[in-house]
Formats: C-alpha cells, structure tokens, sequence
C-alpha cells in the first residue's frame, strides 16, 4: 500500500516537473543579448489549437524585428527577440509573459491572440509596469495603458460587418463562437445592434475553444433556418465547423457565414473550398492593392515561404513593432510609460494596411474591409469602410457611460 | 426553440458521436482489460491514422482514395503499435504506473514527430464529393460522412466480435483475459495474444482517425479531443469488455448530443462527465462486469 502511495507521489511529481519541463526552454533568435543590444519579447502560441493563426504573427514580428536591425536597430541598438510559446494557453501566457519581463528583462513584448491570453496576461503587465503590443481584434470592454491595442475594436470590425450585412437585407441572425470571452462580448454587442435594428438573433451557440463537434449547432442552425451566420469561432475549430456544415448540405454558398477569424492564412489551411463563399470583416486583406502591402508581401515571402498567405494579424503584428520603434524613438528611451504615451501621439505612419495612427485611447484608427473568399483563397474585397474609424473600445449601446480615458 | 423537432437528427448525431467515442475506445479498452496497460498515445493513433489519410489522398487523389486511406491507416497505425508495444509496453509489463508515464512521454513525441514532420498548422483531408453531400429523410438530414461513420463502426465492431468468438486468436485472447497464468501454462503464447491485440486497438484507432478527418481537422492535437471521452467509455463500460464498452459508448454519445439540444456544448459535456461520476457511484464496476483475474490485484 505504501509502495503505491509512493509511486503515485513519484508519478506526480514527474508529472508536473514533465508538464513544466515541455513548456520552458524559450529560443533566443539573435545572439549578442548583452552589451548594446536590447530585448524584446515574442509570444505567440507556436504549438496547440491556436498555432494555426499564431505562428505567422510570429514570423512577421520576426521579420519586422530584422528589418529594422538590417536598418541600425532601435536607437542605435539591435533588438534581440526572445521567442516564447504561449501554447494556446492562458495561463501559459502569464507565465510566459512574467518568465520574460522579469526574468529576462525585456523592454516590451510583442504577441497574444485570443482575448483569454491577453486577459490572463494583464495583470502580469500591470503589476510590472511593461507593454503589451497586442495584434488581433477583439470585444473591446478592457482598456489599460499597458497595452496597444492595434487589432480592431467591436466598432472596426464586428459592427462594419453588421452593417454590411443589414445592408445586404439579411433579417436573421444565428450567432456562433469559441466559448471565451471575445465571443461572448463581441455577440452581445452584436445583439443589441441587432435587436436595435429590429431585425432577429434566429440563435446563438457556443463550442469549447479547439472543440470539434458541431452536430448539436448544426441541427439547432437548420431549426433556426438564420438568413446569415456570423462566426466567432477561433483556431482549428473552424475546419470542423465548415466540414460538418458542408457535410450537412449547408456551405457558405447556401447559407452566408460571415467570420471574424478567418483570414487568407486560415483559409488556405482549412482548404479554399471548403471556404469558398464566406464572407470576412478585415482591416486588412492581402488583395489591398498598395505599394507598402506588395512591399510586405514580398519580404515575407523571401524569408518564410514564397507561397504564404498574409492576414490581418500578421500585418498588426508587423506594424506593432515599427510603431514600438518610431515611439522609443520619440521618446528616447526606452522606458514603457513614456514609449506608450509617445505610441498614442506618434499621428499617420505608414503600413502595409495603408497610414494608421493610435488613438489617445491607445488603439489603432483604421479602416475595416468586407471581403469574399475565393476559390484560390483570397479575398475579393467588396465593400470599406471609406474613412478610418475611430477605436471605441466601449460601445454605447451594451455598455452605456463607459468610457476609455488613458 | 423547438425541442421535439431536435430530438430525431441529434439522436442520429448521438449515434455518429457514440460511434467516434466507440471507435477511440476499443483499443484502449481491450489493452487495459488484457494487460492492465493504460496507453496515454492512444489519442496519437487517431492523429496519425488522419494524417495517413491525408498521405493516402495525395497519392491517390480521385474519389475512392478515402475506401483505400482506410486500410492503409489500419495497417499503418497497427504496424506503430506493434512497434509500441515490442519496444515499450512489453518491456514496462510488470509496471503498470510507468507504462502511464511511458506512454504519456510517447504521446508528446508522437505530437512533436508530426508538428515537426506535417507543420503546426495541421493538413487538408477533403471529404470525397459522394460522402461531402447529405440524404433527406423528411425533415432529418443526414450527412453522408456521419451515416459512413455509423456503417464503419458497425462493420469492426462486427468484425471484433467475430475475431473474439469465432477464431482461435480469439480464443486465446478471451483465456488470456480470463486468468493470464493459467492460458500461459496451457502453451498459449501470451505475448502473442498481447501483441495482436494492442496492434488491433491501435489499427481501430487509425481507422477512427480517417473517420474523423471526415469531420473535423487534421493536427498534431486532434488525438487529444478524443482521449478524454474515450477514457469515459471505458471506465464506464466495465474494464475490458467490448460489450459495456459499446454500450456505454452510445450511452455518452447519445447523452451528450441530447444534452444540446437544451444547453451549450461547454455545459453538455460538463453534464457528461457528471452523468459518468454519478454513474460510477452506483454502478462502480461499469455497465458490464468483468470478472477477470488480471483486475484481481
């Protein structure tokens, strides 16, 4: 009995060292972390179900990172990037995030996807006074001077969509999503607009985050027989969803799905086809026809892959660390309080996105895209925004009198 | 929503879900009832067994390539097994909690072996055009893909039960899981018995996981969506027996499509596991008992 007792004592501990042991071992890309060099974080999840959309952002703030070292570096000095893996893991994040402010030091950190990385990694920020340089849309509802938000608010991209959408004379609204927290935010802004419109939420579904069935969904969507369906699905989710709806005799060509995390990268992965049809709401697409975008476009092919696919993402992603750039140099210096508020009056820089700027509120203005996928993975871009859009991280509608003041 | 209008296509998703669970869990369960091993790569089998179908399908395009993806997964996947089982399983047999760490560690290279081979993003394994369509009966419709899944999982369970009853292997394995000591003292080679049948829950996994290539993606992780409830099925079917273990396949896979039709898939399978735990407080050997002198400890 005792021998048992031990053994599982000795197993769990094995357990938990192994589980610690698979996660550390962060990878150094640049020598030379001492002397003139200066460090910054890249955390992305390059392994789990968010790997799919994760480990291209990566690769462009990787690049964006050479590029500026091939062009003397930030102040005079090179960037070191310490490359950690998020794992599709909230709590890895945090770990992850405190392992390389504190630990290693590093001046800022670029990365976080999904809305319950950078909520887990927050207080981590707030409690050591770092920045956060975060690439994807999200819910809004947060709004904290320890992180860009460069990714667009409800107001640039779920809410352009809704009006496309409504534009479009779409009366019937079904509602699915991972089930965290930029779903679940995103879709109760989305219903109060619905509902002010006077127009139907036909029904809303939730899917554990990197879930893969969709039988339940699928029989209540054919029930609900919705005129459009708008999917806030993350990650590898996604192929599930479009297999099972194909399989169901619902593709998007039947039945309308607009999505707010597929990209070109996402759609040449789930395969075209299976896409093809489905709307997205961007601030970026790769089909953008504009000098800065083929720029980017052939940089990032020459270095990774002369087939890739670039997304939204990977275009904050990119121009997150130029815009930590020029503010530092704003700033002269280093130190994140005054890096940030040089980011928020730093006015129009160029990106491959077209010339943006960060609000007061420290998220991006800029414009939002409709797009429709094609058979070669691409969008065909249908409608814009026009102006850029001022980022309002709370909308008046779901939360009333609250405001963003930094 | 319209609850009774529901009820009749998610019992026919109950029966694709019970049927993935079923396909998952009866390698698993046949191994732990023979040789008390618990294969924590199980999972992986199923991940691979995708990915040889994704393999298959790019040398063999056309619209049978998924017919041929079947076998050569089986085959695939049962061949890894065998080298499972001869380079680690056997060699840990008398130690059951490291066999668990063992291949706990196999699982995590397996991942890494196919994140570093195939990419982190995972690959595409088209449905062929006659299984990506659906028949109408009335007003259910049945996805072709969820009904071929049905027909497999019949088809091996079948082909399971003839192998246990009928054939002298079968024989064998039904003495072995009896009482080990005393088949092994009337000259049946236990190991032999062992292998073969760690090699065959493997080659179900790998079918399982061509299946599931219909339904969903293809990652290094797609192993792990499943070990979960396949480890369910087990322990709530009784160690070791095929019988509790379809039945309580169909039982959480019915359940828990059932279970969506009034709540969230997130609350469904938290139901599920509580119907497992409730389950086990009343019946704690399982739906069928096994009375088999390797659970005798």
């Amino acid at each position: 009995m005792i021998s048992v007792r031990r053994r599982v004592l000795a197993l769990a501990c094995m357990a938990s060292s192994l589980a610690l042991g698979a996660c550390s071992g962060g990878q150094s890309a640049d020598s030379g972390s001492g002397g003139d060099g200066i460090a910054v974080g890249v955390l992305q999840s390059l392994t789990g179900t968010m790997a799919i959309s994760e480990i291209t952002v990566k690769n462009a703030e990787m690049l964006a990172i050479e590029e500026i070292n091939a062009a003397g570096g930030v102040l005079g000095r090179k960037i070191t990037a310490l490359v950690e893996d998020g794992a599709s893991d909230p709590s890895t994040f945090a770990q992850k995030a405190s392992k390389l402010i504190e630990d290693n030091g590093v001046a800022t950190v670029f990365g976080g996807w999904t809305s319950a990385s950078r909520k887990a990694m927050l207080p981590v920020f707030e409690r050591t006074g770092n920045l956060l340089w975060y690439p994807v849309q999200f819910e809004g509802n947060e709004c904290s001077p320890n992180i860009m938000y460069s990714g667009a608010q409800p107001n640039q991209q779920a809410l352009p969509a809704l009006q496309w959408a409504v534009g479009q004379g779409y009366k019937s609204y079904f509602l699915i999503g991972s089930d965290y927290v930029y779903p679940r935010t995103a879709n109760l802004i989305l219903k109060k607009h619905i509902e002010k419109d006077g127009l139907k939420v036909a029904g809303e579904s939730y899917v554990p985050l990197g879930g893969t069935d969709f039988s339940g969904v699928i029989a209540k969507i054919q029930q609900a027989k919705p005129d459009i369906i708008i999917n806030t699905l993350n990650g590898d989710s996604n192929v599930a969803f479009f297999k099972q709806m194909q399989a169901a005799g619902l593709s998007p060509t039947r039945l309308p799905v607009m999505s707010f995390s597929i990209g070109e990268q996402e759609a040449q992965a789930m395969g075209p086809r299976l896409v093809e049809g489905s709307y997205a709401s961007w601030n970026y697409f790769q089909s953008l026809t504009l000098e800065d975008n083929a720029k980017f476009i052939a940089a990032y092919r020459k270095k990774y892959d002369a087939n890739a696919a670039i997304t939204d993402p990977m275009v904050h992603g990119y121009l997150n660390v130029y815009a930590w750039k020029a503010a530092v140099e704003k700033a002269g210096g280093f130190d994140p309080e005054k890096v940030r508020k040089a980011a928020a009056t730093l006015g129009s820089f160029a990106t491959p996105m077209g010339p943006v700027s960060f609000a007061a509120n420290q998220s991006l203005v800029q414009k939002a895209y409709i797009g429709r996928l094609k058979a070669d993975g691409q969008f065909e871009i249908l409608s814009d925004s026009g102006e850029a859009i001022q980022p309002e991280p709370y909308d008046p509608l779901a939360f009333p009198g609250k405001s963003c003041t930094l | 929503m319209d609850s009774v209008a529901l009820f009749l296509p998610q019992l026919f998703n109950g029966l694709s879900v019970a049927s993935l669970y079923l396909l998952a869990a009866v390698g698993l369960a046949l191994s732990f009832g023979l040789m008390r091993v618990i294969n924590m790569a199980h999972g992986e089998m199923l991940m691979l067994g995708g990915y040889l179908a994704w393999l298959t399908l790019m040398v063999v395009p056309g619209a049978f390539g998924i017919l041929l993806a079947l076998p050569v997964a089986f085959l695939g996947t049962a061949a890894i097994g065998a080298l499972v089982h001869m380079g680690l399983i056997r060699r840990l047999a008398d130690r059951p909690l490291d066999t668990l760490l063992a291949t706990w560690g196999l699982s995590l290279i397996l991942q890494q072996a196919a994140r570093d081979l195939f990419g982190a993003i995972g690959v595409e394994v088209r449905a062929p055009d006659w299984l990506a369509g659906s028949i109408s009966l009335g007003d259910v419709v049945i996805p072709s893909a969820r009904l071929m899944i049905i027909v497999m999982t019949l088809l091996v369970l079948g082909g399971i039960a003839l192998m246990l009853n009928r054939s002298r292997i079968g024989l064998d394995i039904r003495a072995v899981n009896q009482d080990r000591m005393m088949a092994s003292a009337t000259g049946i080679n236990v190991r032999k018995v062992e292998l073969t049948v760690f090699c065959a829950g493997a080659g179900v996994a790998g079918l399982a996981g061509v299946l599931l290539a219909l339904l969903g993606p293809v990652t290094p992780n797609a192993g792990q969506v499943y070990i979960v409830p396949a480890f369910l099925v087990v322990v709530m079917g009784g160690l070791g027996s095929l019988t509790g273990t379809s039945m309580a396949a169909l039982i959480l896979g019915l359940f828990s499509a059932l279970a969506q039709i009034f709540f969230d898939v997130s609350i469904a399978q938290m139901l599920m596991l509580v119907l497992v735990i409730l389950f086990l407080q009343i019946r704690p050997q399982g739906v069928v008992a096994v009375r088999s002198r390797a659970l005798d400890v």
